[in-house]
């Protein structure tokens, strides 16, 4: 039985690297292109990324990320050279520009104008109480006098 | 406080209703092309029935053509292959072939049993004109100026509402020249 389990995980791994076909020789530009191909989207199968994908345009963009690297390309490069072809919908993470400012820009706005609505209010809010309270207009001697006449008459 | 201001979030919720119920009519397949107003990549690619032959952008640039990409592995482009031999018959505009990672020997026979419509055929064996053009998958159909231009890029099946519809663009590329 456990044999039988020690050749199985054998085979698996061997499965999983039959799928992994790119060899570098520095360590580096593994990591980077396990980055840039796990960062780009499959233009074909769209909730993929490259990495993930088995969609022919995809081995074939993984594969030209794998030249590119070897080539020495930065990674800047490689990120310009596909968004050229294949537009912002390759990226993962939109860069910022015009066509996306609002999605970029919304939300701080709005909770810019959420904050200025609260405050706002409540500032109107404390002018209301105090129209009840303080802001009373005060009587001078006379009408007090006055006021104090009305009342006595009322007992009388 | 104005009552109609009492409105404001009744407003606002028919608004975001309006555009998740217009987001549920868009094919989220149908991409922009990165390439559009752009012009057509610089190539030197064999021709698909002359091996020999090496065609570039200089062999169709001066007039509007339509670039069909097509493969013999696509069951889509035999599809639309009937709508392609129309186009061609109509003679109003040349379509350049773009067989794309296809087998030479397999494209050769399906153009000689299902009829050719294409002025030529570029052999884009590896795809890596199709990698600078942006395709993602065949077939897809672009519409280029007579500057080699990029106009307009069909994604899918080429059917007779297309043609009609990339007969209106090309009408107005002519009255633009």
């Amino acid at each position: 039985m456990l044999r039988f389990f020690i050749i199985a995980l054998l085979s698996i791994t061997s499965v999983y690297a039959a799928i992994d076909t790119y060899e570098f020789k520095d360590k580096d530009k593994e990591l980077r292109f396990h980055k840039l191909s796990a960062d780009m989207r499959c233009p074909k199968c769209q909730n993929q990324n490259l990495a993930d994908s088995n969609a022919a345009i995809a081995t074939d963009l993984k594969q030209k990320i794998y030249l590119m690297l070897e080539a020495d390309k930065s990674d800047v490069e490689i990120v310009d050279y596909m968004v050229e072809r294949y537009g912002d919908f390759v990226l993962y993470e939109p860069r910022f520009n015009a066509q996306n400012a609002v999605l970029w820009l919304g939300p701080g706005v709005l909770l810019l104008l959420g904050l200025i609505t609260i405050i706002w209010l409540t500032r109107r809010r404390d002018n209301k109480n105090d129209e009840n309270s303080e802001s009373r207009p005060e009587l001078d001697a006379k009408q007090q006098k006055q006021l104090q006449q009305v009342l006595n008459k009322g007992k009388k | 406080m104005p009552r109609l201001l009492l409105f404001i979030p009744l407003a606002l919720f028919i608004a975001l209703s309006f555009f998740l119920w217009k987001g549920l009519s868009i094919d989220p397949r149908k991409l922009p092309s990165a390439l559009i107003d752009k012009p057509f990549p610089e190539f030197q690619v064999a021709a698909l029935l002359q091996p020999e032959r090496m065609l570039s952008k200089a062999d169709f640039v001066g007039k509007p053509v339509l670039v069909n990409v097509w493969a013999t592995w696509c069951p889509s482009c035999r599809q639309e292959h009937e709508q392609l031999l129309r186009i061609a018959q109509d003679n109003k505009i040349d379509i350049i072939g773009l067989n794309y990672k296809d087998e030479r020997a397999a494209a050769t026979n399906w153009l000689r049993q299902l009829g050719n419509p294409y002025l030529f055929n570029i052999y884009d064996e590896a795809g890596m004109l199709g990698l600078d053009l942006g395709v993602y998958g065949a077939p897809e159909t672009y519409l280029l100026d007579a500057q080699g231009v990029v106009r307009h890029r069909h994604v899918g099946v080429v059917t007779a509402q297309t043609w009609v519809e990339l007969q209106a663009m090309i009408q107005a590329l002519g009255v633009k020249q």
